[in-house]
């Protein structure tokens, strides 16, 4: 049975296996491959995507269970007004190395700024602890989510 | 690859000095016997009407048993392109995989060619002989020498494309090239005449490829030195980054995805399978049963993942590794207590006999996987065009020439049918440099049966189950101290697997036996140690290994540095004193070490609970030492600042060097404080990041990182050597703290209690 959702503002309807993972569905039947596999069992938030909102690991996220919602990733989010200050500032403190998390690291940072203003390093800790960095930019993404919430201030 | 290759020296004696700062603003760059085979080529065929620029330099001969790289292919080797908007296009040799070479390697170009910056662009270049590695002689990346081995060469490409401009420019003014002048992007004449390069590009395409081009003296480098951004990081932040996983449809029509059921064990091949529950699955087109396994060829990953676990599979189990790690870790501490064979480093093991004091230490390190974020995957397409076949392939790989072999045999094809497009990766750390071209060649098998393309894409599990790790190792070390505590003697064995025996690279990295990448880092140690005696036992276990970021480093410098540190407790002498006496000889070393302390406050108060340790280690070329600050929280060890000092030589891009040793260091920090890959009964342990845990954000040390200034001529390594010493800087560091030595990793404070 279709499913419909939101996806970056649009409505999508997919035909797919109803238990089929949200990332799969993003990447191999809408084309969207901004949103990377990692782990395929919410351990390392390279697939991460925002529901409503809310951050979400889409590589263990069954697609019927967001019917009816909004769904947002890297492509789009980076046009949003925190996505765009979140972008620049991680170009300006030069975050990425192979940068295959950083898709995944954005869409986790972008949510925790819309929420909270003002992040103390225990908050980025907390808000990032679900994303793996193998080139080990975890210092460079701190500063950027700094920078990115004085700008947004 | 070992680091005796990189050594400075082997550009050098082809090269003159170009750091000669007696000379003219540009050096010529004399025609050469060795230059003279410098194969030019120019070719039009990619741009309508610009200068393009390509040639390969003569490789020498340094891998006599590396296979021979395949013949050209019919695509053009250029390494330069100058369109006619003035947009200059790099061919990036190497691959990139976090460590910046779309960047640094432009940069080499970009200041001899002394074009705007803001017209650069990288692409990674597809796999052909012209691209090989200058001194290794086929096209790879890894022995973190990238911006080494292109050091001249990229500047030479730049180098000629810019006199080509100016003889076209000049041609057009009526005046001498010596005339002329070129900045930013543009050729001006004596006359104040200003073209952009874009305008001349076709006129100088025309014009003959000098023999003899002028290069820059590094006093006036304008690019090279200066922190420059990446080039690759807008598209890394905003999802359009094509990685080798995002091969889609769009790029190559009626693209299938396979995933493999793998065997349980290493060794064990396939007896028979039933795909009854398979076909029945939405999307799954084929069941193809490969050399390692069965692959399930499906529309989409989740349909080719739902069939392979609905697969069913019986193993032929005779002759799979029964290997378990409590079993090797016995035999090897057995293997260790005995001497093994002669390394190049031998002398007298009696010399202890007469030692005052004696330290023994046991130390031991387990497989690692190299877990990079984007896991394995290949694609690849068959065609036919007429009677001609051939075979594409779209990967991240560290090993072009290599694979593309490889896959040729596979395919039953010649190298140069087989077509490989190198994508960015998502990390590699040397598993994407396979002797055997593992993941390719399964890749390719897939395909050829399937005869449709396939996107083979292995599982995290498949990437933490499938072999091709960092050997386990157990090092016996005694040391003997004299009644100075001088060190009068140091008995060293070495256990574990070699990486190059059975390899093609065998023939150039094992001597007398001895796999100089399980030794190096001892025998070449550059501490002045008298009476040193390091002897290697070379195991075999049917566990696949290969490097891992920094090699034989990775186990060295820990078992090094962490005996340093025991002598010079023994000695009663401060640690960083202690190694000063040793290195008396070794002035860049001493200069490392020296920093790192000075930077770090070594020998300043900490707050209660905090205490300093320091690891300084040589290898690819550079030498990095760090010192790190730790504390123990409820039994956790908790590295708070990380200080480090690094001598590259000559800093291309500072500011993609001091990412790479923070990447270094939380590389080096995951493998001690949680790196455990196990096996019982041929069967290994672990299977993704929950329980191969890998170290978060919350984790992390602040890191400052200290590049040395040294007026060196020529790059060294800068991907690795910031991993060796980390390991062991904190063990020090928890060992001054608790007075608990961690000699086995991953760290773990209450077996340590037990061995004290």
């Amino acid at each position: 049975m279709p499913i419909t959702f939101q996806l970056n503002g649009k409505k999508q309807t997919l035909d797919v296996a109803p238990d089929m993972p949200l990332l799969w569905a993003i990447r191999d039947f809408v084309g969207l491959t901004g949103t990377k596999y990692g782990c395929g069992m919410a351990l390392c938030g390279a697939c991460t995507v925002q529901v409503n909102g809310e951050p979400v690991r889409a590589c263990v996220t069954p697609v019927n269970s967001i019917a009816g919602k909004s769904v947002t990733t890297i492509e789009a989010m980076v046009e949003t007004k925190v996505g765009k200050v979140v972008r620049d500032a991680w170009i300006e403190a030069q975050v990425p190395q192979c940068g295959y998390c950083q898709s995944g690291q954005i869409m986790s940072a972008t949510a925790l700024l819309v929420k909270n203003k003002k992040p103390t390093d225990s908050d980025i800790d907390s808000a990032m602890a679900g994303n793996i960095c193998r080139c080990g930019t975890y210092n460079m993404i701190r500063g950027a989510i700094k920078d990115a919430a004085q700008k947004l201030a | 690859m070992k680091s005796i290759l990189l050594q400075p020296t082997v550009l050098n004696s082809e090269f003159p000095d170009t750091a000669d700062a007696s000379r003219a603003s540009r050096a010529a760059l004399p025609k050469r016997s060795s230059l003279t085979r410098r194969d030019f080529l120019k070719t039009t065929a990619l741009t309508s009407g610009g200068l393009v620029i390509g040639f390969t330099l003569p490789m020498g001969n340094k891998m006599a048993n590396a296979q021979q790289p395949p013949k050209a292919n019919t695509a053009p080797n250029a390494f330069l392109r100058i369109a006619k908007d003035g947009a200059v296009t790099v061919q990036v040799k190497h691959l990139e995989f976090g460590q910046g070479v779309m960047t640094s390697l432009p940069m080499l170009v970009a200041e001899e060619l002394d074009c705007d910056w803001t017209k650069i662009r990288a692409e990674l270049a597809p796999a052909n002989p012209a691209y090989a590695h200058v001194n290794f002689g086929m096209q790879m990346t890894g022995g973190s020498s990238s911006v080494n081995n292109s050091w001249m060469q990229m500047r030479t490409v730049g180098a000629t494309a810019r006199a080509m401009l100016v003889s076209a420019a000049a041609k057009q003014w009526k005046v001498t090239p010596e005339q002329c002048r070129t900045e930013n992007g543009f050729v001006i004449g004596p006359a104040k005449q200003r073209a952009p390069f874009g305008a001349l590009a076709e006129a100088a395409n025309k014009l003959p490829v000098p023999d003899i081009v002028m290069l820059k003296d590094a006093k006036n480098f304008k690019i090279i030195g200066k922190p420059t951004r990446r080039v690759d990081a807008p598209a890394k932040v905003n999802g359009t980054a094509q990685f080798g996983i995002d091969i889609t449809a769009k790029t190559v029509p009626n693209l299938h995805v396979a995933v493999i059921k793998r065997p349980p064990a290493f060794g064990a091949t396939v007896k028979k399978f039933n795909a009854d529950k398979v076909n029945g699955i939405p999307g799954v087109t084929h069941v193809v049963q490969i050399a390692n396994g069965v692959a399930v060829v499906a529309k989409t990953f989740w349909a080719a993942k739902t069939g392979c676990d609905a697969l069913v599979v019986e193993w032929n189990m005779e002759d799979a590794s029964k290997a378990s790690t409590v079993d090797m870790r016995q035999s090897y501490r057995e293997l260790a207590a005995k001497p093994g064979l002669p390394s190049e480093r031998v002398s007298n093991g009696d010399a202890l006999k007469a030692a005052a004091k004696t330290v023994n230490a046991e130390f031991e390190v387990p497989y690692l996987a190299h877990a990079p974020m984007e896991p394995l995957n290949c694609t690849v397409r068959f065609s036919q065009d007429g009677d001609k076949p051939g075979c594409e392939i779209w990967s991240g790989t560290q090993f072009q020439t290599v694979d593309q072999g490889a896959a040729a045999r596979v395919a039953g094809l010649k190298p140069e049918q087989v077509k490989i497009n190198t994508m960015i990766a998502g990390g590699g750390f040397g598993r994407r440099a396979n002797l055997a071209s593992d993941y390719i060649v399964e890749a390719v098998e897939i395909a050829k049966q399937a005869k449709v393309p396939v996107k083979t894409i292995w599982t995290r599990e498949d990437d933490i189950k499938g072999g091709y790790y960092r050997s386990m190792f157990v090092h016996r070390v005694s040391v003997g101290l004299d009644s100075a505590d001088k060190i009068a003697g140091w008995n060293h064995t070495i256990v574990g697997q070699s990486i190059m025996i059975g390899s093609p690279f065998e023939g150039f990295a094992v001597k007398n036996g001895i796999d100089s990448t399980s030794t190096e880092g001892v025998t070449d140690t550059p501490y002045e140690i008298p009476n040193m005696n390091v002897t290697l036992h070379t195991t075999k276990t049917g566990v696949p290994v290969l490097w891992w970021r920094s090699v034989g480093h990775t186990h060295t410098a820990f078992v090094m540095e962490s005996m340093m540190d025991d002598l010079a407790k023994a000695a009663g002498k401060d640690p960083v004193e202690f190694r000063r006496g040793y290195l008396a000889k070794q002035p860049r070393v001493l200069n490392v070490l020296n920093t790192a302390a000075e930077k770090s406050g070594w020998g300043s108060a900490l707050p209660a609970g905090r205490a300093r340790g320091v690891a300084v280690h040589e290898s690819f070329g550079s030498v990095c030492a760090h010192v790190a600050e730790v504390s123990v929280e409820k039994g956790q060890i908790k590295v708070h600042r990380v200080t480090s000092a690094f001598d590259c030589g000559l800093a291309v891009n500072p500011l993609t060097i001091k990412a790479q040793v923070e990447s270094a260091v939380v590389f080096g920090l995951s493998a001690a404080l949680y790196g455990n890959i196990t096996l019982k009964d041929g069967v290994v342990e672990q299977s993704n990041f929950h329980d191969y845990p890998v170290l978060r954000m919350g984790e992390m040390p602040t890191i400052s990182v200290h590049i040395m200034e040294t007026g060196a001529a020529l790059p060294t390594g800068v991907g690795e050597p910031g991993t060796p010493p980390i390991a062991p800087a904190v063990a020090n560091a928890v060992f001054a703290l608790t007075g608990k030595r961690l000699r086995t990793m991953p760290f773990n404070l209450d077996e340590a209690a037990k061995a004290v």
